[in-house]
């Protein structure tokens, strides 16, 4: 039997692929349409929404407010544990839930410094900028005592945090005695409402510090490597010289750093706190911005800046709810309408079924010419 | 469909961004034969099997099978098996933390009941019918790389198919177990099955194919029967040129290693928690040595503990004369070591990064975390080391895991390269690579050698330690017993002392 030979065709070009498909085959395509989406639907049902207008405050100062405002200032907290959320997902392939109750933790130590061990105090007691230090080493160090569990005893993320989940709470109301400080020194306000004579919401001035110094961390460092290449394949890293298990751990002490200032700036709004109500939930939220800025949840490659947009995006339609009078104990049903939504469009699956949608028009298009 | 055959494909097209993988491709498997599928890496082999597995969708072409009227639709695995086509992949696809019988019958289990009993009881049969060393009820992931590759097979024989494919299933079995696995091969034919078989073994080509078709750049060179096709041109087929005489590649670069002069590393009692006997080892300035042994002979565990990968549980460890400690494997890199694991998939790559990140990875992690390279600087690394390892990919931007294995394994070399190594271990650096790769880096091993590095060079293939190592270290039941120099250098004089001559 002779063999047969087939010889090859002419090489064709590769299908280019369309402006269409590129465009969602982008990690922020999703959270950016969402955005695009919302803004549309205010622009549609009442333009409105977004003028923003200078009004005096109860201080007397002048101002900035409307929708756009509060969004941007009420989003705060939520991007700041988005980032951090964002690193321990990369690194350790689970989230932190205790979050929410951290930041109580962190607001109470700082309430407690400030007050000087009293009820109420109309000065401060102490320098806040220490008390903010004292409230985020208290912070890292329940940051490293989650990521310990994890990285060194090797508790899935979800269980181990699900610890200070539980405790953390108690634990805020222990370190001021079971009472609720307040403080009543307007400069103690200064970081949760406005600083003199600026009109723009201080927690918006320290978001964006935040995300600047994370964008210089990226940019200076080898933090986004590191955790990615930890998140991706530990064994490999491990051999390329790198400690997964330090690195795991320097992922929840940042996250912890992150729910200082955040609780910082949640006790700041109001002067005092609520051990069971403050930041009820945001843990969730704070998950779902990771989620929804397309990062895996499993960990591995991640977008900080996806997450932080995903934030925006759960905080505006927060506010668009509110703006059409949502009763506040059924937000969280129409919320988990949208959100089935966005994570199925983003999904994987979902993507790839869209750009094969476009594909074969195009194609045919092409044939036609 | 042509009579007799179990499977046709016709014209098959599959497309990635960036690369042709499969360009109008023909193939056609006869009942009870064994068809080997050459090629180099990246030249559609997986690719093929892939879209004939339904794991990935075609661009075009159609798939016949006998018993399906008309052009057949895969598109999922499920749907292969359900046409009769079973497969073993090249990395084990089974899950390591369930029980041998449950990887075995996992999607295959009929209703929303199992009857555990029966299903521990069959999957014993089985390996017992196939001789194969592992219990039902053990966990997958605690049995051996070879044993689980021969789980997979078995999951698969167990199937009623029609169609076999093998994708380098051999890679990780030693000789014993791939005559094993050829035993079975050979009773499967005579039932009529037909076996697709991947292979970079070429001995192993010769021993049991009856046919052999060739892919090169994704494209179709020819199918042959194998009487028709000596090795040469085998190999000349599957390069598209004619190769190197393979004997010429070792040179007299060997010679000058001076054994007088202080070792580049040299290790006394060195041991692990891997389960090694203390072993003494050294190497010097432009030496090329290598372990040698059968698989799990400890071969891996003895460079493992050189590099720190292990944790070291005694022996004392001098580099270039100097007392050092090598707790970790930055130590090591600090030293001046490099090491290229033998599990690629697991230890080797980062998957999900770039070509360009994994080729920085180590030489980054030695500058420290506050010292990134601009992107400009690791632009050029990678660009560099793309050029001079040929390696192929569509940009440097390209995740690694979507290049072939021989690629992914010279992205790692390069990443090894890069930090400027003195002295180099490369363990298994050539499993699951194409000849054209294995003879590249088995040239670069003697360029390295002659440039002044020492490398120490694993391979389960006698023919390529014996090609590039001046000194082989012979391992046996995780302890080193010979060493071999000079004229002792020989495939007979090897086998035996694996084999143990005190043992008679």
């Amino acid at each position: 039997m002779s063999p047969s030979v087939k010889t090859p065709e002419a090489k064709t070009k590769k299908p280019e692929d369309s402006f269409f498909k590129r465009l969602i085959r982008q990690q922020l395509f999703i959270p950016i349409a969402a955005l695009l989406l919302l803004v549309v639907f205010n622009l549609i049902a009442d333009p409105s929404f977004f003028t923003i207008s200078l009004k005096e405050n109860s201080l007397g100062n002048p101002v900035l407010s409307g929708n756009i405002i509060s969004v941007l200032d009420n989003a705060s907290e939520l991007v700041i544990l988005a980032i951090g959320m964002t690193l321990v997902t990369a690194a350790s392939g689970g989230q932190d839930i205790s979050v929410g109750a951290t930041m109580a933790i962190a607001g109470s130590v700082i309430l407690r410094m400030v007050c000087g061990g009293q009820i109420t105090s109309d000065t401060m007691q102490m320098n806040l900028f220490l008390a903010v230090l004292i409230g985020a080493v208290v912070a890292m160090l329940f940051g490293a005592f989650n990521g310990a569990l994890v990285a060194y005893f090797k508790i899935q993320p979800m269980v181990a945090t699900l610890i200070m989940f539980t405790a953390g709470r108690s634990i805020a109301a222990w370190i001021n005695n079971n009472q609720l400080p307040i403080i009543n020194d307007i400069a103690f306000k200064y970081a949760g409402t406005f600083l003199p004579g600026i009109p723009v919401p201080t927690p918006i001035f320290i978001t964006v510090l935040v995300i600047f110094i994370f964008w210089l961390a990226m940019k200076r460092t080898n933090l986004g490597l590191y955790t990615q290449s930890v998140g991706i394949n530990a064994n490999s890293s491990r051999l390329n010289g790198l400690d997964p298990k330090l690195i795991k751990l320097m992922t929840y002490v940042i996250l912890g750093a992150c729910v200082a200032v955040a609780g910082f700036i949640r006790v700041s709004r109001s002067g005092s706190i609520n051990y069971s109500r403050i930041a009820e939930n945001i843990e969730m939220d704070a998950i779902l911005a990771v989620a929804l800025g397309g990062n895996a949840l499993s960990g591995g490659k991640f977008n900080i800046y996806g997450s932080i947009l995903g934030a925006y995006v759960i905080q505006f339609l927060t506010t668009t709810l509110y703006k059409y009078n949502v009763p506040s104990t059924a937000l969280p049903a129409y919320k988990a309408v949208v959100v089935i939504a966005l994570v199925v469009l983003s999904s994987p699956v979902v993507r790839e079924k869209m750009s094969g949608l476009k594909k074969r028009p195009a194609k045919t298009a092409k044939e036609v010419s | 469909m042509q009579e007799g055959s179990v499977l046709e494909l016709r014209g098959i097209c599959k497309y990635f961004p960036g690369v042709r993988a499969l360009q109008d491709v023909d193939f056609t498997l006869r009942e009870g034969e064994i068809h080997a599928l050459m090629g180099e890496n990246g030249a559609g082999k997986s690719t093929l099997i892939k879209v004939l597995t339904g794991v990935y969708s075609k661009d075009g072409g159609e798939v016949r099978i006998r018993g399906i009227d008309g052009p057949a639709v895969i598109r999922s695995p499920q749907d292969a098996q359900n046409a009769g086509i079973s497969t073993v992949y090249q990395e084990i696809t089974l899950c390591g933390n369930l029980t041998v019988a449950e990887n075995m019958y996992i999607g295959r289990t009929k209703g929303a009941l199992t009857n555990w009993k029966k299903m521990n009881r069959d999957a014993g049969k089985i390996l017992e019918s196939l001789s194969i060393p592992a219990s039902p009820t053990q966990q997958l992931g605690t049995c051996s790389i070879a044993v689980q590759q021969m789980v997979a097979i078995a999951r698969a024989v167990d199937m009623e198919c029609k169609v076999l494919i093998l994708d380098e299933p051999t890679s990780s079995l030693d000789e014993q177990e791939v005559q094993k696995l050829f035993g079975l091969m050979r009773d499967l034919k005579k039932k009529g099955v037909g076996i697709i078989f991947v292979t970079h073994f070429l001995d192993q080509v010769y021993e049991v194919c009856d046919r052999i078709t060739v892919l090169r750049d994704g494209q179709l060179v020819g199918e042959y029967v194998i009487e028709d096709l000596p090795r040469v041109q085998l190999v000349s087929k599957m390069l598209g040129k004619e190769l190197d005489d393979m004997a010429d590649i070792k040179g007299d670069s060997t010679a000058k290693v001076d054994m007088t002069e202080t070792p580049v590393l040299e290790a006394k009692g060195l041991c692990s928690n891997a389960g090694i006997k203390p072993f003494d080892f050294s190497v010097r300035k432009g030496e090329v040595n290598g372990f040698t042994g059968l698989l799990g002979s400890g071969r891996s565990e003895c460079v493992r503990a050189i590099f720190g990968a292990d944790r070291v549980t005694g022996g004392a460890v001098k580099v270039e004369g100097k007392d050092v400690k090598i707790r970790k494997p930055l130590d090591a890199m600090k030293r001046g070591i490099g090491y290229l694991p033998e599990d690629r998939k697991g230890d080797g790559i980062v998957g999900d990064l770039s070509v360009r990140e994994n080729i920085i990875l180590a030489l980054q992690v030695m500058k420290g975390f506050f010292r990134p390279f601009s992107r400009a600087k690791a632009e050029a690394f990678a660009d560099e080391y793309i050029k001079l390892l040929e390696i192929k990919t569509a940009s440097s931007d390209t995740p690694i895991k979507s290049l072939s294995g021989g690629n992914q394994q010279k992205v790692i070399l390069a990443r090894w390269l890069l930090t400027d190594p003195k002295y180099l271990i490369l363990d298994e650096p050539t499993r699951g690579i194409d000849i054209g790769t294995k003879i590249e880096i088995q040239k670069l091993v003697l360029k390295l050698a002659a440039e002044g590095k020492s490398v120490t060079f694993i391979s389960s293939e006698i023919d390529e330690m014996l090609r590039t190592c001046s000194r082989l270290i012979v391992m046996r039941d995780r302890k080193a017993v010979g060493e071999l120099t000079g004229e002792d250098l020989t495939q007979t004089k090897i086998m035996a002392t694996i084999a143990g001559g005190e043992a008679k």
